[in-house]
Parts: C-alpha cells; structure tokens; sequence
C-alpha cells in the first residue's frame, strides 16, 4: 500500500474511483478494458468478413461486376476524411497529455466534424444507391447483362458492412460528444486523461474497420 | 490514501454489511456494488429458470402419451423452442458467472469491486432488457424454431416472434460479453499483493477462462443473428440459396459460437466443484497447475470443434474427420479435472454436507455427459444418433447434470457468505438425492429412447417407446420437486436461518472466508496481503497438530 500511497497526489485521488487503490491500476484496468473490447469487435466484424470470404471466393465474377457499381470517388473522399480524423483524435489525445486545454476541445471538435462529414457522404451514397434499384430485397434490380443472381449478395454485405459501420461511427460520435462536455469542465490533463485515450482507441478501430471496407467493397476490379 | 483507509475504518466501526447499507429500492436497482448486482442476477436467473421449467413442464406431459392429443405439433414446438431458449441464454449462460462469480470474484482476488462497476450494472440492465424481448417473443405468439434458429426456416418461412426473440438473445450476449470482460480485467490488474497467478482460487482460473469465450465468443453470434434479422426483416439474403447464399453458412457461424458456449455452461460449474471437494476433503487440490490450465485448454480447444454439429449437413468429410479428432481432444482436460478432484478426494478427510453432495452429483453426471459426448463426436455413431433422444440426454447430462448441479453446490456452499443465515442440512441433502434421483429418472431413458430411434422434436411417436417417455416424465416431476425444496429452504433461512458468525463455517480456506457473512461493503477492513499458498488445508493441519 504505501508505494502506491507515494505515487498519490491530491489531483490523481479525486479522480480515482472508490475501486481502485491508484491512479496506475485505474489507468491499465481502463487501457486493458478497452482493448478487450476492441476483441470484441474484431469478432464481430469477423462474422461478417468471413461471410465475405466464403462468397468472394464462390462468386468472383459477380462481385467484381458489382463492386463496379460502387462510388469510388465518394469512397475515396471518405477515407481520406476517416483518416484525418484520426489525426485530430491522436492529437486530442496528446493535448489533454500535455494539458493543452483549448486544443484538445478543439480537437475533439474537429473530429466530430470530420466523423459527421463522413456519415453524411455515406447518405448520399446509400441514396444514390436506393435510386438505381441496387439496395437488395424485392425491389433490387440490375441492368447489366452480366452478373446473375449472386450480383445481389455483395450488396446485401455492402449494406450489412457499412451500416454496421455506420453505427459504430454514430456511437463514436456520442462517445465524442460527452468527451466535449468532460473536457469543456476541464476534467482530463496530463494526470488524468485515459478516457480521451481509449475513446481515441475505439476511434482508430472503426477507422481500420473502414480501411479494410473501402478495398474490398470498392476497389475490387480497379 | 487516507480517504480509502477511512473507509475500511468505517465500514467495522458501524458493523453495516452490504445487505444492510441501504434500504431503498434505488440503493438496490442503482447499486454498483458486484455484491447487490449478483443478488438481483440471481433473482432474475431464478424466476427464468422456473419459466423454462414449466416449458419443460409442458414438453414431459405432452409426451406422456404417443398420440399428440394435449398440445398441437406447432405448440409443441413453441414450447421446446422457448424451453431452449430461456434456459440457455437466459439461465444458464448468466447462472454462475453472473450469480457466484459476480459476488465472489473480487473477493477472492481481494478486491473491492471488479474494475468497472458501472458497466456491471449495465450488463444486468441489458440481461433484463434481454429477457422482457424473449419474454414480449413468448406472449407475442412465441417462437418455433428451435433455440439455434436455423436458416432459412427461421429467416423465410416461420410465422412466429423470430425477431423479437433474436433480438432478446442478442442483447443479453451483450450483457454476458461485458461480466467477461469486467472479469478479465479485475483478476489482471486488482489482484491483491501477494496474490500470484499461482495462488489464484480454481473458481478464478475457471471464469478467466470462461470470460474468454464470452468475449471472443458472443460477439461471432451476434453478428449472425444481426444478419438473421435482417434477412428476415428486409428479405434479402445471407443464406438464402435462391440468391446463391448458403444455409450451412450460418450454421458454421452460429456454432462457432454456440459450441464455445457449451462450455460457458460448464466451466464456471467445474470451478464450484474444485472449491467444494477440497474443502470438504480438507485438502489441498491434486495438481493444481493442471485443473488450472485444463480450464484454459477447454476455452481454447472449444473454438476448434464446431463442426461436428455439421456431420449431417453436407460438410466435407474430411473437414468432419478433423472436427471430430478434435472434438476427441476436448476429453482429454475435461477427463485430467475428473481424475484430479478424485485425486484430491483420496486420502482426504471426506465430510458430505449438502454442497459436497451436488459436487458428487455433478462429478458423476458430468462423466456419463462427457462420456456419451465423445460418442457424439464419432462420426460413424453420430449418423445415428444425429437429432434423436440421445442427443437430448447427452447435452442434458452436461447442462442440468451438470451445470445445474454445481449451480446448486455454488448456492449451498456460499450461501452462508452471502446472506449471513445458515440453511437447513437436512432438507439441503434430501433435496440434493431427489435432484440426483429424479435426474436419472427423466434423461436416463432418453439415452434408450435415442438409441433406439426416437427422434427430438417431435411431439407424437410410436407406441414402443411410451414405456420409456412415461418413466422420464416420472422423474420429471420428482426432479421439479427436488428443485422447489431447495427455494423453499433457502428463502426460509434468509429469515428464520441461524445467524453465522464465524467467517468460515465450513472450514474453507480463501480470501472471502476470512472477511465477515455477509461481507460489508468494501469487502474487506483493511487490504488483504496474501502470505499462503491456496487451500493451504495441510498446513493448518499441520499447525494443528503442532499445537
């Protein structure tokens, strides 16, 4: 107890919670929790990569056909936007380390500005898709005269994809949102700032989630 | 550090435990302490497991006779749909990680609470948000696609509450994916000074390795389900072979979950039945390293073995043979913990009170279960007894023999420490031989039913068989019966028990026996160091003796 007691000061207590017997444990048991977590979701989306496998390598004519039928400039632009808003979260992180109180607001505000950019091209993209009758269901229909039946699966995984991404990205912006409102109150500094680190960890996970989907739904054939 | 001293100070000063502290409704359904939050799971356990009882209830009275003249064929199959589903994620899944493991593990890494308290709290709020779903599912015109909502049936054709119960299934995965993860992180980093991993109680080495398969697990089968549903709901197509999806597809994935999960259901039970035999065999555990580290092997071994519920299902049989070689592995730590709780009993200063009862209960059952599982897992034998009785009986021999079981032998062994009020040892053992009895009685039989051609699900059958159905419904209802005394007992003693007094009336070793029953809030006065090795029962012999 008292090594632990000797790394104490009075700012690190009052942000330990009753559980925890020192800032140090508080910090690994939040660090470990979320890269569990992140465990977690890597099985997740595997359920729906390894769907992907199995049919990509049945179906490779039809989803290289569909896969065509992609935006790959709306894709691209937002893969670019997932990435720089990755830079502004490692750089809110390292703001509150090093306790730069308006730029790490400022960081979390451009993030949640370059997530919502983000989910904003991805509406039009699904609209464009509604428009051309390639949202799958009864109403799914495809001119080419290539492609078959299996045209149909790749966009069932597409929608089942990128919305599952989708709503892991509007979670994100919650979690964004009530980083903003901690830190407005001055909470997170260089003797506390775990919880901006592991929302930034669940932040780049959903951007690499991004970085593998962009590839295979888009650049298939290109 | 003085605020924290402060605390344990006053937590023996005012002599108020953790049942005690707080009266009100919202310092029970608010509460983050791991203590409360697993007294609320293991209410709500209970009152799904009396709910999957009476479906069970429903499915031996039907089958008492061959014709089906008390429940139509699409009731039937309601019924040991929601059985099924109730039990399994509902009831067994949560029933001692989220009950004893919940209370006991922090304690017995001497802890004050897991590491994220809050989040315990929100995985028994997702638990109930869960069950009202399965519920809502059960009154809305059920479900009946059987609890592994096989494709497409359940995603084109079934008229019933598919989604609604999908959906309840998958959010409680949530609930059983964080009290895994919450346990992962408590016993890495709020061990206390002293507490090596070698000194770990076996309860803990079997939730670590339970929590495991929860996290990497659940998450495989909450993705299938979401796209389940929404094959279902949009009617498009995962699965579905018209658009060149494929039914065997999810199949793979919901048994790359849902085979692992067997082992949810099991591992946590083995963990109660290494507690239990070595205290009542007033000895330390023979080869510690290897009842820990076959916890391990099974998690690691379970997420290689998930095809041999495919045998029949047009899998290659070359990728059959592999599965089932493997399958064959899982016998092999699941056998070095029955041969070392036997070891540990030899020689032992053996005393039979109620919870070493259920432990030799499921110790046998367990090995019959285990046993008639690697017949399963042969391929050649499975082919015929694929989807009969012996399939029911096998996995029931494992679940209710033995989860069940050692739920019960949990119950009996910590309930001193959790309400501070000792039960009656006589109606504890009277009990404990009806549930043995009325056991065997019901699942017995349907290992002769399978092999002689019964098949499940099937609410009609021959007349050659209802000599057998007749004598299972029998022991049905004594094995209902041999579960309602205990509740009766139980409750009973919570008011009109004896008092306990002494930290550890059984004589067990182990951080949560040195602290009072009940404990207080905080667990413990003062942070325990550990200074001993575990179930250090010859040394307090030896010193004994000394004296």
């Amino acid at each position: 107890m008292s090594d632990h007691a000797v790394a104490l000061d009075s700012h690190d207590e009052k942000h330990v919670a009753h559980q925890f017997f020192s800032a140090q444990q508080q910090y690994e048991s939040g660090n470990l929790g979320m890269w569990l977590f992140l465990a977690t979701e890597v099985m997740f989306f595997g359920g729906m990569f390894a769907t992907y496998t199995i049919y990509r390598i049945w179906y490779p004519d039809a989803f290289r056909i569909a896969s065509s039928a992609t935006n790959v400039f709306l894709g691209a632009v937002n893969t670019v936007v997932l990435i720089v808003s990755s830079l502004t979260m490692a750089l809110a992180v390292q703001s509150a380390q090093l306790g730069k109180q308006k730029r790490l607001v400022a960081m979390i505000v451009l993030t949640m500005i370059f997530g919502s950019i983000f989910l904003g091209v991805k509406a039009v993209e699904y609209t464009h898709k509604w428009q051309e009758g390639h949202v799958p269901g009864p109403y799914f229909h495809w001119d080419q005269a290539e492609g078959g039946r299996e045209v149909q699966i790749l966009f069932c995984l597409y929608f089942a994809m990128t919305g599952m991404h989708a709503v892991h990205m509007i979670v994100g912006l919650g979690i964004m949102a009530w980083l903003l409102v901690t830190a407005m109150k001055g909470r997170y500094g260089p003797k506390y700032y775990n919880p901006v680190e592991i929302s930034g960890l669940y932040w780049h996970f959903v951007d690499i989630v991004w970085i593998f989907l962009f590839p295979l739904l888009y650049l298939i054939e290109r | 550090m003085s605020e924290h001293v402060a605390t344990y100070d006053s937590a023996s000063e005012s002599e108020l435990n953790y049942l005690t502290n707080g009266w009100s409704w919202k310092s029970w359904l608010l509460t983050t302490d791991h203590k409360r939050i697993a007294i609320l799971y293991l209410i709500s356990i209970t009152i799904f497991f009396l709910l999957g009882g009476a479906f069970a209830g429903a499915i031996r009275l039907e089958l008492l006779t061959p014709q089906g003249d008390l429940l139509e064929a699409q009731t039937y199959n309601k019924m040991f749909t929601m059985h099924g589903v109730i039990m399994i994620f509902f009831f067994l899944i949560p029933s001692v990680p989220a009950t004893l493991g919940n209370f006991l593990i922090p304690i017995m890494v001497g802890a004050k609470d897991l590491a994220f308290p809050k989040i315990n709290l929100l995985s028994w709020y997702l638990y109930i948000a869960g069950g009202v779903l399965g519920l809502f599912a059960a009154v809305s015109g059920g479900v009946d696609t059987g609890w592994t909502f096989y494709t497409p049936y359940s995603s084109t054709y079934s008229n019933t509450a598919v989604i609604a119960t999908a959906m309840g299934a998958f959010v409680a995965g949530f609930s059983s994916i964080l009290t895994g993860l919450n346990f992962i992180v408590t016993i890495h980093k709020m061990r206390a000074p002293g507490l090596t991993w070698s000194r770990l109680p076996l309860f803990v080495w079997a939730h670590y390795a339970t929590s495991l398969i929860q996290l990497l697990g659940t998450p495989v089968v909450a993705i299938t389900l979401v796209l389940m549903m929404l094959e279902r709901a949009f009617h498009i197509g995962f699965f579905d072979p018209a658009l060149g999806g494929d039914p065997v597809l999810f199949q793979h994935l919901f048994w790359f979950y849902s085979h692992p999960a067997v082992y949810i259901m099991i591992l946590p039970g083995m963990g109660v039945i290494s507690e239990v035999v070595t205290c009542f065999s007033r000895k330390s555990v023979f080869g510690y390293p290897f009842v820990a580290g076959s916890s391990l092997a099974i998690a690691i071994l379970s997420f290689f073995v998930w095809g041999h519920h495919m045998f029949v299902a047009g899998q290659s049989t070359y990728a059959s043979l592999v599965f089932s070689l493997l399958s064959f592995a899982v016998a092999v730590p699941s056998a070095v913990k029955v041969f070392n709780w036997m070891a540990t009993m030899y020689k032992g200063s053996v005393s039979w009170e109620t919870p070493m009862l259920y432990a030799m209960g499921f110790i046998g059952l367990f090995t019959i279960g285990g046993v008639t599982g690697v017949m399963c897992a042969t391929m050649g034998i499975d082919l015929h007894i694929h989807d009969t009785y012996f399939i029911v009986a096998h996995f029931h021999y494992v679940m209710v023999g033995g989860m069940v079981m050692a739920f019960l032998a949990g119950v009996h062994f910590w309930w001193p420490k959790m309400t501070g009020k000792m039960y009656n040892d006589t109606w504890g053992r009277i009990a404990a031989g009806l549930v043995f009895i009325g056991f065997n009685l019901t699942f017995f039989p349907q290992f002769i039913l399978g092999w002689l051609g019964m098949p499940r699900r099937y609410h009609a059958y021959p007349e050659e068989f209802q000599s057998l159905h007749v004598l299972s419904t029998a022991g049905a209802s004594v094995l209902g019966v041999g579960y309602l005394i205990p509740m009766v007992y139980l409750v009973y003693s919570v008011f009109k028990g004896p008092k306990v007094t002494e930290p550890s009336p059984f004589g067990a070793k182990g951080l949560e026996w040195t602290i009072p029953c009940p404990p207080p809030t905080e667990n413990f006065f003062a942070p325990p160091v550990v200074k001993e090795p575990v179930y250090a029962y010859a040394e307090a012999h030896e010193e004994n003796t000394l004296v």
